[in-house]
């Protein structure tokens, strides 16, 4: 005779104030397969923790932003931002959906290359560009976008040595109602250093100004303060046409559009709240329609999105490592994942399913990583069903920023699965060994040999 | 090991304690335990019907009961004699 | 003729003493004279009391906080209307409007009927937009300035003169007469609810609350001013009277056919010595005291109703003047078997 699936015995006290067990419903329900694959599988083939990437919510998700835009807009170009997730394999899904490669750094520039990139279509951003990618990217006729006045001195040098004419566009920050305001990146707007330095690109004549540049911050909430940007980079392009008989090619709006996932500290889940790629498409072709641009002249709509395209993609698998009891009677529970590879949940109150089916009990639980340090808190309340230990859990929405910000720290870094539209499953980056972490070091001779 | 008198287990898994006014629910596993408790059984005598029952090993349900008694202890809902808190 | 019978979901069942109007516009539905009703009460908590009151609930489920999400919320309200049949469904919470609105598309077509605020109106009248909104819409609001940084606020008795209210952007408001308390309440608050804070002057004067309805083009279907005689130390009228003010009136008119306001309403106004009206607040729901509307002749809780259903309802323009509530509570005897019942199964 088969034994009962076992659950442990639990006792929870009535109380006004608890959501009974209708109040959670959706943590209960179990996330047993992605995309046709058995999590259980997933974790018996390839490890736990482990990384799983859908390429086909990733194609989904890009089409359906492509859709939302060029509906409103005719001439919209994405521009994958590396930083958010640079794995080779979604750098390419990205790339076969017709999206350029946008990047902050000579490694993510060199990724790009390597991978195939046509130097024409990369954007290169950030303040931290050296000569030698600065050479590089004039060389490939790369798109090289001025963060300070320094970088706009060394690319007006290096196009006069290596008789080139750069094609650059100007970063600009401005205030958009939004708080923080991020200034520390480009030229400001309002205090006129944005103009200022439109007018060095055009006067010097050694580069080409091809487009003008914002990106107003990461997880934005408001569309409306995307439709004030767009405004005053029209505004912007427009007098340098008015001034300089010169066009500006496009109009580069960065990133920043909230995912689906849910800050901590926000009362309605972020699948609820957050504005979809129509909220944003709508209030950036607005603006950019109503501004002065004559009909034949409408400058290109790059964007340079990045968590809102991938976030949801990625899932993380973990196992449950134990069940404790705080001090004050609060059920904790441990799992394999930390967060030197969930960065994010400092952030997000990620949501958590259990792999398996479970009866309606749960308990109110501090989920905690196996690091050994106070801050490894993956949710600090969830509502989870009575899990045992070696149990399965599924991470949702962990695609972005995790796979390029962990750490690796005193344990290595897990495998990356892609599930392919097919539902074939292939490991795009393999789990750290021991032998690569001390392949990089080097002991010198008087240490290598001791006895104790 | 004794359930405190007066205390109520329904079917479903309800416990009133008159003695503090509180209501509990408890899940199945957790009801067959207090049943056991009330006819007696001791410690060795339940695990052992519990792992007949469910597929699980003896440290985790050992784990799990004595986490469980701790709890029922401190909601007051059994009282622990000396004899028996070995 | 037998009048028909409209299967009624209510929410804000919390009767208690900062309480939820649901206990209020069951009362109203109860004594509505152009249908009969069954009401089905949906709960968040075992001990809201509107759950026992047998009387003028006929059943009530547990529902899942906003917070769960909106599919949730959706999946059990599809399950109480599989049993129930639910032709209407009046929220009396503002967290609730929210997955609310965004799901009145799907609930319309179950059949179940609501008639709500636009996403667009219940944003604009958030805290922190009603200094835009007063501007977009006409219409006198306390000055007021959205901060989200410690040292901006040393910069403010330059534009505010004390005292000034500290205010978080859903709950909470303090009156602060230094810097130094504003810091303090700014720090407190935000602890609470986030940032930013709300600067907002200081308006000396009495209290006074419209509740009313709008048809959702502009026109004003019932509109009653009632000034608060005795207020909790939580803020809430205990008890209050129906006035004539024709200028309250005039503004709510104003409110209405300016926004387009569709639903139910509550206005908080403030009177300064010189007569002049502050709008400082637009709750988007009936409030608490809605059964005095029943009191002077006009059941807004029964107009929204047939609204919602889609008939055409003849806008009220008398109410009695002069009529108080004045609320009390009340101790009810309830078997333990009942709570255990919501509690468990989230059916009772
Ligand atoms: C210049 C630039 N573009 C794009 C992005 C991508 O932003 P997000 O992931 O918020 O869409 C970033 C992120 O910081 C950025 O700095």
């Amino acid at each position: 005779m088969s034994k009962m699936r076992y659950e442990r015995p639990a006792i929870k006290k009535l109380e006004t104030g608890l959501p009974n067990k209708f109040g959670m419903r959706t943590e209960y329900e179990p996330t047993t397969h992605i995309d046709g694959v058995a999590v259980n599988d997933l974790v018996k083939q390839y490890g736990s923790p482990l990384f799983v990437i859908s390429e086909r919510i990733i194609r989904s998700t890009i089409k359906r932003a492509r859709k939302a835009f060029e509906t409103r807009y005719p001439k919209v170009q994405f521009a994958w931002s590396y930083k958010t997730n640079y794995l080779n394999a979604v750098c390419s899904i990205f790339h076969q959906e017709g999206s350029w490669a946008e990047v902050v750094s000579g490694f993510e520039y060199d990724k790009a290359i390597s991978l195939g990139v046509d130097g024409k279509k990369i954007i290169f951003n950030g303040p931290e560009k050296s000569v030698e990618d600065l050479t590089k990217a004039i060389k490939n006729d790369s798109l090289i976008h001025i963060d300070h006045l320094d970088e706009l001195y060394t690319i007006s040098e290096l196009a006069e040595k290596h008789k080139s004419h750069p094609r650059v566009a100007i970063r600009v920050n401005m205030d958009t109602g939004v708080y923080p305001m991020w200034d520390r990146f480009g030229f400001n707007y309002e205090n006129g250093q944005a103009w200022d330095a439109i007018n060095k690109v055009m006067h010097s004549e050694r580069m080409e100004l091809v487009g003008l540049h914002c990106h107003i911050g990461t997880f934005m909430l408001s569309p409306y303060a995307y439709g004030i940007a767009a405004s005053k980079l029209a505004e912007l392009a427009l007098a340098v046409e008015q001034k300089f008989k010169h066009e500006i090619r496009y109009i580069d709006l960065g990133g920043g559009f909230a995912s689906k996932n849910t800050l901590k500290g926000a009362y309605l889940p972020g699948i609820d709240t957050n504005p979809t790629f129509d909220d944003f498409a709508e209030a950036i072709s607005t603006a950019l329609l109503n501004s002065n641009f004559k009909q034949d002249k409408l400058p290109l709509l790059i964007l340079e999105t990045g968590r809102a395209l991938i976030d949801d993609a990625g899932y993380l698998l973990g196992s449950v490592i134990s069940n404790k009891r705080s001090s004050t009677g609060r059920r904790n529970t441990i799992l394999d994942v930390g967060v030197n590879i969930l960065f994010t949940s400092f952030w997000y109150d990620h949501k958590i399913t259990p792999a398996q089916s479970f009866s309606q009990y749960s308990e109110d639980t501090c989920v905690y990583g196996p690091l050994c340090m106070n801050i490894d808190v993956i949710r600090e309340s969830t509502n989870l069903p009575l899990l045992n230990r070696g149990d399965h859990v599924v991470i949702h929405s962990v695609g972005a920023y995790n796979m390029t910000q962990w750490m690796q720290f005193i344990s290595l870094r897990p495998n990356v699965v892609l599930i392919d539209p097919e539902e074939k499953t292939h490991v795009i980056r393999l789990r750290e060994t021991l032998d690569n972490m001390n392949s990089m070091e080097k002991v010198p001779a008087h240490l290598e040999k001791f006895s104790i | 090991m004794k359930l405190r008198k007066n205390v109520a287990v329904s079917e479903v898994g309800l416990i009133f304690n008159p003695v503090t006014g509180e209501s509990f629910s408890v899940n199945p596993i957790g009801v067959e335990i207090l049943e056991l408790i009330r006819e007696e059984k001791d410690q060795n005598q339940i695990m052992q019907v519990l792992l007949e029952k469910y597929s699980t090993d003896q440290a985790t349900l050992e784990n799990d009961y004595a986490d469980f008694i701790d709890i029922l202890n401190h909601h007051h809902l059994i009282e622990i004699h000396e004899e028996t808190k070995d | 003729m037998k009048k028909r019978k409209i299967n009624i979901g209510v929410t804000g069942l919390n009767a208690i003493d900062s309480p939820g109007p649901g206990v209020s516009v069951i009362r109203a539905l109860r004594e509505a004279v152009s249908f009969d009703v069954r009401i089905i009460g949906l709960s968040y908590e075992s001990l809201e009391p509107g759950i026992y009151m047998h009387d003028l609930v006929d059943r009530t489920y547990s529902i899942p906080y906003p917070a769960g999400g909106a599919d949730l919320l959706m999946a059990r309200l599809e399950y109480i209307h599989e049993k129930e049949k639910l032709d209407v469904i009046i929220p009396n919470f503002d967290a609730e409007l929210y997955p609310l609105i965004k799901l009145e598309p799907k609930l319309k077509a179950l059949g179940i009927h609501m008639f709500l605020p636009t996403l667009t109106q219940f944003e604009e009248r958030q805290k922190v937009n009603l200094n835009d909104f007063g501007k977009k819409y006409n219409i006198s609001v306390p000055k007021s300035k959205v901060i989200y940084d410690l040292n901006t606020v040393h910069s403010l008795p330059s534009e505010f003169s004390f005292p000034m209210i500290v205010k978080g952007k859903f709950y909470d408001a303090s009156i602060a007469y230094s810097i130094e308390q504003v810091k303090t309440f700014f720090n407190k608050i935000s602890a609470k609810w986030g940032l930013p804070i709300i600067i907002q002057e200081f308006i000396h004067g009495a209290e006074f609350n419209v509740t009313g309805l709008g048809d959702g083009n502009g026109n004003t279907i019932a509109a009653v001013p009632m000034r608060k005689q005795y207020i909790t130390d939580k803020g809430k009228a205990w008890g209050g009277i129906s006035i004539s003010d024709e200028k309250m009136l005039d503004m709510t008119r104003k409110f209405l056919r300016n926004t387009k306001w569709r639903g139910g309403f509550e206005l908080e106004l403030m009177k300064n010595k010189d007569g002049e009206l502050y709008l400082l607040e637009i709750n988007p729901r009936l409030p608490a005291w809605i059964y005095l509307s029943v009191g002077v002749g006009q059941n807004i809780p029964e107009a929204l109703v047939n609204m919602a259903m889609g008939e055409t309802v003849t806008p009220f323009v008398t109410y009695d003047v002069g009529k108080m509530f004045i609320r009390y509570a009340w101790d009810m005897i309830v078997d333990r078997e009942e709570f255990e019942q919501i509690s468990m199964y989230g059916e009772l």
